[in-house]
Formats: structure tokens, C-alpha cells, sequence
């Protein structure tokens, strides 16, 4: 498998250093879970290599040409503004195709008539299935029903399977467990 | 009505009553309504600069809304939460007022200008509309998928290495010039109307974005329509009639 991306002594943060020194590799089809404590870096971490949070220390080294895609936790700003959950998908390019039938049915409603999990789910696929080769994804079974975690880890495995790596932070050990070829627990201080 | 007199001047308005909804809904997609206030009271400010130094007001007017577009964003860091239009707004009106005090060639243009005066509209004023409303359509059609994916995924374009500046400035400029022309023609009021309550409505109402922009492009058109008929009719300024008009229509849709 060829490596999308490297860490090598990485120390990240924003003001001053949230992380520990942490080292890591992802290969292409790989999902990596990164889980801990609350105050870890873990967010911190996902930031720095989108190119948000500092690098304090150490170095990131991506592929050439590498696409990224982040999913963070903060909520796509969608009340009251007229955008339906298709329109949403074409922004940044993802296809509709494998939708659970519970969303696609209501692909041309607009976001901010979903239920909370619904609008979460969509603006998570929107992300998942933009045309990208590393996905980071940052508690994406917030706010999702059983049903939704479900088929998210199925799709999951399915995208990995089709080439690209993926980067899951997650505070629900039974998803992780499930869904990832290889799990890092942060503690502060040290990386396990 | 199709007498020369009031058909440039109808069509004047008409152009500015297609782009102005349109350009209205980016403007309240990122928040920025009051920027058309901003703007509209720097183009009547620089009008009334460039009367009283001797150009044509029209150039100190688009002059001066694009420069207050354009710096705008040097400044983003220190005027952060909307800041800048209200001190635009401010700072246009006081220019305003002042020079309308003191030269009384600026107070008759001042009044056209904050009262409106689209039934005084000539050819070159219609052309100006036609030309600037075309490349504005263009513009906003050319933007709006980045000016969509910056406010609902603003990480989206960091994370591709593309950069948002010439996708933010770009549409600034485009809403200073636009409501520069919009101020010079129907007034800052009567522009102000035709940007805020159509894309508000199409908010409330459409669902989807496209449908949105349908829905505030036929509100404006027709309530500008019916209000030049009944503003001609009832031998009455157009600018209030106009505001008057969308305020009933906006209550009932609403």
C-alpha cells in the first residue's frame, strides 16, 4: 500500500501546543481511528494537517497532488437559507448514489426542514463523497441514529475499499472498533 | 407610458429590478444586507464629491462604491461583524449631508439622490444599466457556486488550496458597482428595497436555492412594475411608492 500520508514528530495546536509529539502513517484504502481523552489534540490534530490548526513542531509530508476532505464538528450554517440537500451535494461534487433510502427520499427537501440527524448525515456525505483521496472525518456518528452508524460504517469500509484513506476521530469506541483497520489512543503526553 | 419620456426610464428600472433581487440573495447568503445601504450612501457621497469638484456625478458615485468594495477587506480584521458597512453608511451619509449644506448645487442632487429620480433616467444612463447589469449576471453566475460552498463548508477551499479573497473581493466590487448604478438611478431607498425584501421573501418561502432566486427575481420585476405604473398614475415619487409596494407584498407573503 502507498502511504497518502506521514507525521513525523508532529507537535499541533493553535495559540500554543494542544498535541503531543506524535507520529503516524495512513496508506491509501487504510481507515486509521484516532481516539482518547477529551483535550488530547485529536480535533487538533485533524486541523493541522487540513492546514487550519499550527504546526508547532515536526513535520507533516503529504503526497503530491494528495485531495483532502474534512469533516469537522462544526454544523454546516444552513437555517433559513434555501438549499436543498441535492443542491448541497453538487457543491462540492459528491454523488447521491448509495444514499440510505430514509435520506434520498428527501434529497430535494431543504436542509433545514431535516431532522437533526438527517441534516448531520447529509452534510457528513456531502464531505465523505466529494471527490477526495484522504477524508478526515471528526465524530461523524454525532447526532446519528443506530441506523445511520450502521450504514455509515458500511460506506465507510466501502470508500476505503474503492482507494482512498480515511482519518476517523471518534469518541464512540463500538464505531471505531468496528469500522477501523487500525486504532491510535492519544493520552496526554504520549501517543500509544 | 411607451412615450420615449417614461419608456428609457421604465427600462432603466427594470434592469436594475432583474439584477438587484438576484445580487440580494448573495448579499443575505453572507449576511451583508446592510452593505447595500453601505454602499448605496457612499455612491450618493461620491456623486456629490465629484459635483462639487466639477466631474460628472455618475463617475464620482461608481468611484467611489467600488474603491469602499474593493479596501473593504483590508480592513476585515479590524471591522469584523459588519462593522465596516455601518461605518460606510455613516460616513457616506455625513459626507452627504455636509456637502448638501453647503453647496446648493449638492442639495438638488442630494435630494434625487436619497429621494430617487428614475423618471429623469437618459439613454446613457439606460445603457450604463443594460451593459453593467449584463457583466453583473454574468459575475454572479460565475460566483455563485464558490460564494455557496465559502458559506456552508468555508474549510472546503483551505483544504483544496484555493483561495477565497478573489471570490470574496470580486463580490464585493460587484455590489458596490451595482448599487452604485442602482443609487444613481432609483435611489438609495428604492435600491435598498429591491435588495432586501425580495431575497428575504424568497428565504422565507422558496426550496431550494434555485427557486429562491426565481421567486425574488418575479417579486422585484413585478413589484417594480406595478409600482412605476402606480407611481406615473397617482403623479407620485417613485422611490417611496416602490418601498411602500414591497413592505405590503413582504407583509402577505411572509
Amino acid at each position: 500500500m502507498s502511504s497518502l500520508l506521514k507525521l513525523e514528530k508532529l507537535v499541533a495546536g493553535w495559540q500554543q501546543p494542544a498535541t503531543s509529539q506524535i507520529d503516524l502513517a495512513l496508506a491509501a484504502g487504510e481507515i486509521l481511528g484516532l481516539t482518547g481523552p477529551n483535550g488530547v489534540g485529536k480535533s487538533t490534530l485533524l486541523a493541522a494537517i487540513a492546514g487550519r490548526a499550527k504546526v508547532f513542531s515536526g513535520r507533516i509530508e503529504q503526497r503530491p497532488g494528495l485531495r483532502l476532505a474534512l469533516q469537522t464538528q462544526d454544523v454546516p450554517p444552513v437555517d433559513g437559507l434555501p438549499l436543498s440537500g441535492r443542491e448541497l451535494l453538487a457543491l462540492t461534487g459528491a454523488s447521491a448514489n448509495g444514499l440510505p433510502p430514509w435520506l434520498n427520499d428527501r434529497l430535494d427537501d431543504r436542509l433545514d426542514q431535516l431532522s437533526g440527524g438527517q441534516r448531520h448525515y447529509l452534510a457528513l456525505w456531502a464531505i465523505l463523497q466529494a471527490p477526495a483521496d484522504l477524508v478526515l472525518l471528526d465524530e461523524p456518528t454525532n447526532n446519528l441514529d443506530a441506523a445511520g452508524v450502521a450504514h455509515l460504517t458500511a460506506h465507510l469500509r466501502e470508500r476505503a475499499e474503492a482507494g482512498a484513506g480515511i482519518m476517523v476521530v471518534s469518541h464512540d469506541a463500538a464505531f471505531v472498533e468496528a469500522v477501523c483497520d487500525r486504532i491510535i489512543v492519544l493520552e496526554a503526553g504520549d501517543v500509544e | 407610458m411607451w412615450n420615449e419620456i417614461f419608456l428609457i426610464p421604465f427600462l432603466t428600472g427594470l434592469g436594475l429590478a432583474v439584477v438587484l433581487p438576484l445580487l440580494g440573495c448573495y448579499l443575505r447568503l453572507r449576511d451583508e444586507w446592510l452593505a447595500a445601504l453601505a454602499y448605496s450612501h457612499v455612491a450618493a457621497a461620491g456623486a456629490l464629491i465629484a459635483l462639487v469638484a466639477g466631474f460628472a456625478p455618475a463617475v464620482g458615485g461608481v468611484a467611489a462604491a467600488g474603491l469602499a468594495g474593493a479596501g473593504k477587506r483590508l480592513f476585515s480584521r479590524r471591522l469584523a461583524g459588519g462593522a465596516s458597512y455601518a461605518l460606510l453608511l455613516l460616513g457616506g451619509w455625513a459626507v452627504a449631508v455636509l456637502l448638501a449644506a453647503n453647496h446648493p448645487m449638492a442639495e438638488r442632487l442630494g435630494h434625487a439622490l436619497f429621494d430617487g429620480q428614475l423618471y429623469f433616467s437618459g439613454s446613457e444612463q439606460l445603457w450604463l444599466v443594460a451593459m453593467g447589469g449584463a457583466l453583473a449576471l454574468l459575475m454572479l453566475r460565475a460566483l455563485s457556486k464558490q460564494l455557496l460552498l465559502l458559506h456552508v463548508y468555508p474549510d472546503f477551499f483551505r483544504i483544496r488550496g484555493v483561495r477565497a479573497w478573489p471570490t470574496q473581493t470580486g463580490f464585493d466590487v460587484l455590489a458596490a458597482l451595482a448599487l452604485a448604478l442602482a443609487t444613481m438611478s432609483m435611489g438609495v431607498m428604492g435600491a435598498f428595497a429591491l435588495v432586501f425584501i425580495p431575497p428575504w421573501l424568497a428565504f422565507r418561502r422558496a426550496g431550494n436555492w434555485r427557486r429562491g432566486l426565481l421567486l425574488a427575481l418575479f417579486i422585484g420585476v413585478a413589484a417594480y412594475v406595478a409600482a412605476f405604473l402606480l407611481a406615473l398614475g397617482l403623479d407620485q415619487p417613485f422611490g417611496p411608492v416602490l418601498a411602500l409596494l414591497l413592505i405590503v407584498i413582504g407583509l402577505v407573503i411572509a
